[in-house]
């Protein structure tokens, strides 16, 4: 956190300062370990383990918050007859489909009801789609006592009795005394009394696994007790200014804003269908017609009628999975005709970039808009593979758009941070030269497409020519105006233009208009509540009325669960909201996240359903259960509970299980996408890890520009121990070469004892660093990392798993070989076999795990 | 000498190693505000530092030091982190009492301002480069390519509009503080003694006054350090040269004096014989 988010880390400082006890787990000492009282070195792609191992300590020696975890997590509920573990099937959970490769839900439901996830695979339940979800809430089975064997606390205890110290010893390499103080610091710095707070980055997500290791975090947060409450919670650590922003009003291609799904083609074909789908009978998802409907009338305003379905059909709708790996993927197969870049230089930043140089080679068109002319604007020029001759640049069709970018200092706009609050930025200086923002640069491209398709009688331009798009515009460009753009994601009446005050104004009958409802109220009263900046010196330690947070200026979500079941603090020193019965309200130092009258004592009758469906005792509202889900019925595309599964590339087998790596991870398999054995392959003896450095931005673009930042950190290097160093022959500053089946680097090594060999099982092993921000332009230069990663993907949110993965490493400069696997093997076939799979997972048909590879790709790329 | 009309109080830097995070956020705010060149992309191989040291267009200048010494006497069994712990330390010019290089300055470019911290006024410095040899600290330097001297100013013209120092304006964790040299030492002896409270026994001020670093008559710039100042780069016992000249002169007189005895005595002597 100190390295990537040295701005945010100075609250860490504070927090220390006043007693608090840091810790550090990641496979290198960091400038974030030199801060921390604990650093513990893990073997990269290890933390459900490690987690794990947490979560069984905390439950076989009683440490978690009993009355929290009784009243508000699911430990009560009961699951089906049918649920079978990973305990039980060595690796796989029930209800794998051997036929389509992927789980069948059926079976992790709670007995009896079928519930809704608050996020996630929202679509994804048992049988055709219904929106009967969560009607018989109120009629769900339960053992306050958690004695049923069945219900969830038990079945937890059960899946992770075997993630013994001893366990988490062999599998992360963490002794076992180091291990028990982390579990021990969080057992005792949790309760009434205290609290403790889990910060995590892409160093979690970037796995084939990477939403169950948040998910392990977030069942020993409530296990603990340490959701909803001052100085607890899962901090995502976001890698860009306003990253937060694109998921909430998103640039996914299976999101549209406010985490409203985008609808499918095969199912939800008309509004009913799809509000069907989507929304919940109980909790408040029952919600969910509102916003869309609202959203609708926002983008297509009086052409958005009830009689034709608020213009639901001008709305794309999903054909298959067009994640980022997949899109770049078919474009190198030659079916995706043209690529926008804004703001992102995908040959560097992103995963196996000679696969995506060889993609953009076979576009029509490519669009990059950006500060810099980047690696990726420039692949047609400067590629590896065409300085080596492997790829000539007049052979290349792809036609190639730079547009320069205006800076943030040059436009107005808001940035959302991790903490979701948005905060607004004004323009300093005017765009030099053709420099142009986004806002510029989308809003005429929508303006003279209108003007192209002006006039046309087809209904497939409706969607275009029906769009809201008169923003008022300023300056000698004719910039849009961005906090008009604002006061719409705000939302309005239709009737009179006026900003609602919030989503609780919005409705599902087309007088409300509104573009993203959980940024509702940001422009509440006609003021930009996200430019306020009073400073907290001269407001209450919450400090509301600084900028303003997602929902509804609230600045720690689902806070009712900061009071006990009564609705009375936890503690008065950990008092957040609580029930006032005299004013019969909840009341507290920040918004209140729960129904505002409702009596701590309110239980739903049988049969309720809707926002009414939320006992007074249910804090996470977005649930259709109202509970914190220690086991998530559904949801989740690779089970129901996390597990411990190697990285699709490990130098150890799975200690825990037979099955070795996550079955329902997606994979490529492409000529040009080679992988590595699941384990012991000996071509590849160690572990890569890859990460950003302080003194640079992600690929680059910002910072390698700049000589202040290039004379901090002038070359791309390598971390290594002094063990692998001299192992290998390494000398410090000098030169190694790295190498994966997909791609080959050179770097500066740099020795040192921050990293160091862990014993897995009486074996060394070495783990090695690599940061991403290098390619061939800028004023300094270096190989990218991201050439050695392969296209695999976690299951539920397609990202790729750069942070563990295989390789080698030899001193000395690169060969003069071929450099990129995309023009012929690299290495030969990985030797032996090492299966990744169980053989009911084994025998999943390729084409289930990301798209399957043509006949043409199977074979040898021809000269 | 002093710049400006009325009296300031004492200005300069705690810096505090101990909540130094190594974002070098000093280096490029002090680069930025300044408008200092960069000294050249160069792949040190020592830790995380590719500056080295500080110099004419470098005057922030953060040390990454990895040391085989625990930070805390807690150790854990079997783990051989607690053998290990990397400092951060952000050097600057440390604004001595006694100014090495304003007392070697012959020109009289190097003054004392009204802030009572020491600066080079550029269009006065001819490049004699006795100011080098004076610091005893090897802060200053010359530049290259117009041969005067520069060094850290302490943000003289920000101060003079009542805005803190660039670095420390830039800082993120408070490591670098910028005051009224009374108040950051009550701060900083504060500071120790929590974090002798802390289990961090090691902790001292290196060059808080006169007391304790006499051969600078003590530094407005001054530090929190866990260590040796050797480990930091930095003279265990700084003396500026120009304290060591009455002395000098001293015995070079007393030495003039000997060889005129010597030489009236050899003259007597010869023409006794």
């Amino acid at each position: 956190m100190a390295e990537c988010h040295p701005v945010g880390f100075q609250w860490v400082m504070e927090a220390k300062l006043r007693g608090a006890t840091i810790i550090h787990v990641d496979p290198r000492f960091t400038r974030t370990s030199a801060m921390a009282d604990l650093h513990v070195p893990i073997r990269a792609g290890t933390d459900i383990a490690f987690l794990g191992g947490i979560v069984n300590h905390i439950l076989q020696n009683e440490r978690y918050f009993e009355e929290y975890v009784k009243q508000y997590t699911n430990a009560s509920a009961i699951v089906g007859e049918g649920f079978d573990d990973t305990e039980d099937l060595d690796g796989l959970f029930s209800g794998w489909d051997p036929e389509r490769g992927q789980y069948d839900p059926t079976t992790w439901q709670y007995e009896g009801v079928e519930v809704a996830p608050a996020a996630g695979q929202r679509e994804m339940f048992t049988g055709e789609p219904h929106s009967e979800r969560g009607t018989r809430v109120t009629m769900q089975h339960t053992d306050p006592t958690l004695q049923h064997p069945r219900c969830v606390f038990q079945i937890l205890k059960r899946h992770y009795a075997r993630y013994t110290p001893e366990v988490v010893e062999d599998v992360c390499g963490v002794p076992k005394e180091m291990f028990l103080r982390v579990a021990d610091a969080l057992c005792e710095n949790s309760g009434r009394e205290r609290t403790s707070a889990f910060c995590y980055a892409v160093g979690w997500t970037q796995h084939t696994v990477g939403v169950q290791y948040i998910r392990t975090a977030s069942i020993v947060q409530l296990l603990l007790g340490n959701i909803g409450r001052p100085g607890g919670g899962i901090l995502a650590l976001r890698g860009h200014a306003s990253i937060q922003g694109s998921t909430d009003i998103p640039t996914l291609y299976n999101l549209l804003p406010g985490y409203l799904a985008m609808p499918k083609a095969n199912f939800d074909v008309d509004l009913r269908s799809y509000i069907g789908n989507n929304e919940s009978a109980s909790g408040w998802w029952s919600e969910f017609p509102k916003y869309i409907v609202s959203l609708l009338k926002a983008y297509w305003g009086d052409a958005a009628r009830e009689d034709n379905d608020w213009c639901y059909d001008h709305l794309p709708h999903l054909s298959g999975d067009h994640s980022h790996m997949n899109t770049v993927a078919e474009m190198a197969d030659g079916k995706v005709k043209g690529y926008c870049l804004m703001g992102e230089n995908p040959t560097v930043g992103s995963m196996h970039g000679a696969l995506h140089r060889e993609g953009m080679r076979k576009l029509d068109w490519l669009v990059v808009r950006d500060f810099s002319v980047t690696e990726s604007a420039d692949f047609w020029r400067t590629a590896p593979e065409i300085a080596r001759g492997e790829v000539r640049a007049e052979d290349i069709e792809t036609e190639v758009f730079f547009f320069p970018a205006a800076a943030h200092t040059e436009k107005d706009g808001s940035f959302t941070n991790t903490q979701r609050l948005l905060q607004w930025h004004h323009k300093a200086v005017e765009p030099p030269g053709e420099c142009r923002s986004d806002l510029w640069f989308t809003y005429h491209l929508g303006r003279r497409l209108r003007e192209l398709y002006d006039g046309s009688a087809e209904r497939k331009d409706r969607p275009i020519l029906d769009l809201t798009w008169e923003y008022p515009t300023k300056g000698p460009h004719q910039e849009p105006d961005a906090e008009a753009i604002l006061k719409e994601i705000n939302g309005y009446t239709v009737a009179d233009g006026e900003p609602v005050s919030g989503f609780q104004d919005l409705k599902a009958d087309g007088s409300t208009a509104c573009g993203c409802w959980i940024y509702s109220g940001c422009y509440e009263d006609g003021v930009n509540q996200t430019a306020r900046k009073k400073p907290w010196t001269k407001q209450d330690w919450v400090a509301p009325e600084w900028a303003w947070a997602w929902p509804a200026n609230r600045r720690i979500l689902y806070n009712r669960a900061s009071a006990d079941p009564e609705g009375r603090p936890w503690s008065e020193r950990k008092r957040y909201v609580w029930w006032n019965g005299e004013h019969g309200r909840w009341e507290g130092f920040d918004n209140p996240d729960f129904v505002l009258d409702r009596p701590p004592d309110y239980r739903p009758e049988e049969g309720t359903t809707g926002v009414d469906t939320i006992a007074g005792n249910d804090p996470f509202i977005m649930q259709a259960d109202g509970k914190g889900w220690l086991y998530a019925p559904n949801g989740l595309l690779d089970g129901p509970l996390p597990t411990h599964y190697e990285p699709q590339e490990s130098v150890c087998q799975n200690p825990l299980y037979g099955q070795q790596c996550n079955p329902a991870r997606l994979e490529w398999h492409r000529k040009d996408n080679p992988y590595h054995r699941a384990f012991g392959d000996p071509r590849f003896p160690y572990v890569i890890t890859t990460y950003r450095l302080t003194e640079h931005h992600t690929a680059g673009a910002m910072t390698r520009w700049l000589s202040w930042l290039n004379e901090l950190q002038p070359e791309m290097f390598c971390e290594v121990s002094p063990e692998l160093a001299e192992e290998k022959g390494l000398a410090n500053g000098g030169w190694a070469t790295i190498t994966t089946a997909r791609g080959e680097i050179e770097c500066r090594v740099l020795v040192t004892r921050r990293l160091r060999p862990l014993t897995i099982r009486g074996r060394q092993v070495h783990q090695i660093g690599l940061p991403y921000h290098w390619a061939g332009r800028g004023l300094s230069r270096g190989d990218p990392a991201n050439e050695l990663i392969s296209f695999v993907a976690d299951p539920n949110v397609s990202i790729q798993e750069s942070k563990a993965l295989t390789g080698n490493i030899e001193p000395g400069r690169r060969s003069r070989q071929r450099r990129v696997v995309t023009s012929g093997p690299l290495a030969s076939p990985p030797p032996g076999d090492a299966h990744r799979d169980l053989p009911p997972a084994r025998n999943k048909p390729e084409g289930r795990h990301g798209l399957s590879a043509s006949a043409s790709q199977l074979k040898e790329p021809t000269e | 000498m002093t710049l400006g009309t009325e009296p300031a109080t004492r200005k300069g830097f705690f810096t505090d190693t101990t909540v130094c995070i190594g974002c070098k956020a000093c280096e490029v705010a002090c680069k930025q505000w300044n408008q200092l060149p960069d000294d050249g992309q160069f792949f040190t191989g020592m830790s995380y530092d590719n500056t080295v040291d500080l110099g004419a267009s470098t005057w922030r200048h953060v040390a990454f030091i990895e040391r085989p010494v625990p930070l805390f006497a807690d150790p854990i069994p079997g783990d051989s982190d607690e053998t290990f712990s990397w400092l951060l330390m952000s050097d600057v010019c440390k604004h001595c009492q006694r100014a090495g290089c304003l007392e070697n300055c012959p020109t009289g470019a190097i003054v004392r301002t009204e802030f009572d911290t020491v600066f080079v006024q550029p269009d006065v410095c001819n490049g004699c480069g006795y100011c080098v040899v004076g610091c005893p600290f090897g802060v200053i330097d010359r530049r290259e390519d117009d041969g005067r001297a520069w060094k850290c100013t302490l943000c003289y013209d920000r101060l003079k509009d009542d805005m803190e120092p660039a670095c420390a304006k830039a800082c993120p964790t408070n490591s670098i503080q910028f005051g009224d040299l009374d108040e950051l030492r009550r701060r900083a002896e504060e500071r120790v003694t929590q974090l002798h409270d802390r289990g961090i026994g090691d902790a001292y001020l290196y060059g808080a006054d006169a007391a304790g670093q006499p051969g600078t008559e003590g530094l407005n710039a001054f530090f929190l350090l866990v260590d040796e100042p050797e480990v930091y780069n930095l003279p265990p016992d700084p003396v500026v040269p120009t304290k060591k000249a009455g002395a000098a002169w001293l015995s070079a007189a007393a030495a003039a004096l000997g060889l005129l005895g010597a030489a009236v005595g050899a003259v007597v002597m010869g023409g006794r014989r």
